[in-house]
């Protein structure tokens, strides 16, 4: 565990226990099977931004792919296409959609940020275009015993978004900080130049990685279609990229890139998903949820930067000494 | 607009310029007048490029002065500089291709007109075609730059610098990328400067332009003036001579010569940057093959071909009786082939990564299993490296950015040598390390070469080439322009056939 890791959690924690001091309903058994449930379905798309961030990209189309492939989940389900295969068509697409954007980057060596940009006027308005700017829902009375309980079922109070967010989280660690591929990520995101001049296929791995996002937001997109149960594809998922990259960036990612951990972009949703607490049970009017947010990222991002710049100061001066201490031995 | 009809009368005297480690000029005198065209000689690294900076107000010197017109100063501003009337025409062009010529040559001196400062286009493109037309351009004021041709662009840099009225102009190489018929036309413009009585400074490798058109050569040699010719006294033999001046041993050669069996053979090949030019090349186990060249001869960018970044655009690549074809960096580590690249800090390591990171970084599909990272194994190639390499690292997982020179270099070895390379290309593998590091380098690569491995050293500093090589070929233009053995190897052959 990284140290920034333990500073964020030690912050989380804080702020946790400040929280559950000023209204001690924050601690209710039904407060946080709620505050859980959030954090499941955003910190999955979460992650998935993390690995597009870690390559210095940018994944801005995160929440109109929610919007489009929950009004194509929805929609498929409730003109009687079997569940299962819904899920897999939804991944499927969420899987095109990554290559697309891969394809743009590192073929037509478009930027990331306008790829994905477009991803997102483009996909919202399809969603939009698609239902003709109507709500797609399951029709009256209808339910799937199986993919509720998968998707929104609780076992002994634990919702299974938030089960489905550890099981992912650990995936996901396990991948980008204990395989080759995710040394190579990291790689490609400190200096891709470099990278290829070590035998990376730096292209290769750019793809996997908004292929990786891509399906992951595709998999929050069923949650989250299951979870409001309609889908409204002018607002649903909206801004919900913005949070990803703000998790991400709370949670140590650097938009430069080759910088963070999953340990890290988790706490930073989980930290978000508690300020969100702390907005609603203080009282403190809804309009405000954005800017604290804002603010409290800002504070964290400065936090951070002055400690590495602290650090850095140091580094050098013990390094200055060192290669005094080389001059006089030799 | 501030007119100085009057030639330029500048001396510059005793100027010095250290940089921490390394003197760039020591004490460098040199004079040059309103009408005089003076050629400024001296290999890579001889100081040539700080000088021109020293007089272009870019740097300061740390000692001597600067007399112009007989005022002295001791150090100029870039804006002083201009005022003063010394103009730059740089080696790598760099105009605004959005602008038209006009544009480009009264940059930042556009002539306005009305309340709201409107762009008077109709004088200014009158004004630069009253600059163009003695120079005899092909393009008039109002032509898009984007299109215009090396040498055209040239002609803008020099007609910018003359609308400066300039009455010394600096060309840093101009010629470097013309043809022959393009060098000829400039050539006639700076006579035709000369005419008029503006001072030119002419930088060149091309030993045969400045006997075509100086009338004085000064020499530089490691910092320090070489000497001076007299238009009278300007011959190939005495400009090289001049260049060189220092005996350089060759002591690392290895003793038995009979050559090994050829482990990278090129053939006809073609790279992008000198598409009319074909590389032919063997080298052999157990030899360290030096590549000598000018700035600028296509060797950095033969060896990105040889490792697979770039692609060729003609030609057979065989490592090892292996013909490689279309091949990616991947490839070309597969089959045995790594190179230590020119640009240590962007291209050969990851200067945040961990020194244990680095070293294993192209190892890492070997060190694992099913994809999962092995720390501990990672960790003992990077002990082993640390151990056979002498690399001075206390904390093998700090970053290698907080390593010396000579260290980060021996990282970037240690990464390729876990791969086990049969040909090792060297691109200035001692550029900015110290003395001491050099040495270790150098002693690595031969120990390598009688492992028989097949070493390509690149290198611009003409001690290493001679001191190191077994062979050396130099490259001029893109091809090898021919190769030399044991005695023939020496600096005066190395930069005959590096001058064409």
């Amino acid at each position: 565990m990284l140290r920034k890791d333990i500073g964020l959690g030690l912050l989380v924690i804080s702020v946790g226990v400040m929280v559950a001091l000023i209204n001690p309903r924050f601690l209710s058994a039904v407060n946080l099977a709620n505050t859980a449930n959030l954090i499941g379905l955003f910190g999955l798309f979460s992650i998935a931004q993390a690995f597009v961030i870690v390559t210095a990209g940018i994944e801005l189309s995160v929440g109109s792919v929610i919007a489009l492939l929950g009004v194509l989940f929805v929609d498929m389900i409730a003109n009687g296409v079997p569940w299962p295969i819904a899920a897999l068509i939804v991944l499927g697409l969420g899987c095109i959609i990554g290559l697309l954007h891969g394809w743009l980057i590192t073929r037509l060596r478009l930027q990331p940020f306008v790829v994905t940009l477009c991803g997102l006027l483009i996909y919202r308005g399809v969603a939009r275009f698609y239902t003709a700017d109507g709500t797609a829902g399951f029709p009256f009375g209808s339910s799937f015993p199986m993919l509720e309980y998968l998707t929104t079922g609780r076992t002994s109070g634990v919702p299974h978004s938030a089960v489905a967010f550890l099981f992912v989280a650990a995936g996901s660690w396990f991948l980008l900080h204990r395989t080759v591929f995710g040394r190579h990520l990291f790689a490609v995101g400190k200096n891709e130049e470099a990278a290829r001049y070590s035998g990376i296929n730096t292209r290769r791995t750019i793809v996997a990685a908004y292929v990786i996002c891509a399906v992951l937001t595709a998999l929050s997109a069923i949650f989250f279609a299951m979870y409001t149960r309609s889908v409204q594809p002018s607002s649903h998922g909206n801004f919900y990229e913005l949070y990803a990259i703000a998790a991400a960036v709370l949670g140590g990612f650097s938009l430069r890139g080759g910088e963070g951990s999953i340990i890290g972009v988790c706490l930073g949703v989980i930290l978000l998903q508690v300020l969100q607490n702390l907005v609603n049970l203080l009282g403190v009017p809804s309009s405000l949820n954005f800017a604290v947010m804002g603010g409290v990222i800002l504070i964290g991002v400065i936090a951070d930067t002055q400690f590495d710049r602290f650090r850095a100061r140091r580094r050098e001066a013990l390094m200055r000494v060192t290669l005094k201490g080389e001059n006089t031995t030799q | 607009m501030t007119v100085s009809a009057q030639p330029i009368d500048l001396t510059l005297s005793g100027v010095t310029k250290v940089y921490p480690g390394a003197v760039a000029l020591s004490a460098v005198d040199l004079s040059i007048r309103g009408g005089e065209v003076v050629g400024l000689i001296g290999e890579n690294g001889a100081g040539k490029s700080t000088l021109m900076k020293v007089l272009g107000g870019t740097i300061a010197a740390d000692a001597g002065e600067i007399v112009i017109d007989g005022i002295a100063h001791a150090r100029l501003t870039p804006v002083q500089a201009t005022e003063l009337g010394i103009a730059f025409v740089h080696q790598e062009l760099n105009p605004f291709t959005n602008l038209d010529v006009a544009g480009n040559v009264l940059l930042g001196r556009e002539i306005r007109r009305g309340p709201f400062g409107r762009l008077d286009r109709a004088a200014m493109s009158r004004e630069v075609a009253g600059i163009l037309k003695p120079l005899g351009t092909r393009f008039g004021p109002d032509d898009p730059v984007l299109g215009l041709s090396l040498a055209d662009q040239q002609m803008l840099e020099i007609a910018r610098a003359l609308s400066m009225n300039a009455r010394l102009v600096i060309l840093d190489e101009p010629t470097s990328s013309l043809t022959l018929s393009e060098t000829e036309r400039l050539l006639e413009v700076i006579s035709d400067l000369r005419a008029r009585d503006v001072a030119v400074l002419f930088i060149t490798h091309r030993l045969s332009e400045i006997e075509a058109v100086a009338d004085r050569v000064v020499g530089l040699r490691d910092g320090k003036n070489a000497g001076t010719l007299s238009r009278a006294e300007i011959t190939r033999d005495r400009m090289v001579r001049m260049m060189i001046g220092r005996d350089v041993g060759r002591t690392l050669q290895r003793q038995d010569q009979t050559p090994g069996a050829p482990v990278l053979e090129v053939q006809g090949l073609r790279t992008a940057a000198h598409p009319a030019s074909v590389v032919d090349l063997t080298l052999h186990g157990g030899e360290i093959l030096g590549l000598a060249g000018l700035v600028g001869a296509g060797r950095s960018e033969l060896a990105r071909v040889l490792f697979g970044i770039d692609s060729a655009l003609e030609g057979t690549v065989t490592i090892n009786g292996l013909p490689l074809s279309g091949y990616s960096v991947a490839d070309a580590i597969a089959s045995g082939l790594c190179l230590v690249p020119e640009d240590r800090k962007g291209q050969g390591l990851l200067l945040d990564f961990g020194v244990c990171d680095n070293i294993s970084l192209p190892s890492l599909s070997r060190l694992s299993r099913w994809g999962r990272l092995d720390p501990r194994a990672e960790m003992a190639l990077a002990e082993t490296s640390r151990t056979r390499l002498r690399i001075k690292a206390a904390d093998l997982h700090r970053a290698s950015a907080e390593l010396s020179g000579g260290n980060q270099q021996k990282v970037v070895l240690a990464k390729w040598l876990a791969m086990e390379p049969r040909v090792l290309i060297f691109d200035e593998p001692t550029r900015g390390i110290d003395v001491g590091s050099k040495a270790e380098v150098y002693a690595l690569m031969r120990d390598l070469a009688d492992r028989g491995v097949a070493i390509l050293m690149i290198s611009s500093d003409m001690e290493e080439v001679i001191g190191v090589s077994d062979r050396v070929a130099v490259m001029c233009r893109g091809r090898i322009a021919g190769m030399l053995v044991q005695k023939a190897v020496t600096e005066e052959a190395i930069l005959r056939l590096a001058v064409e």
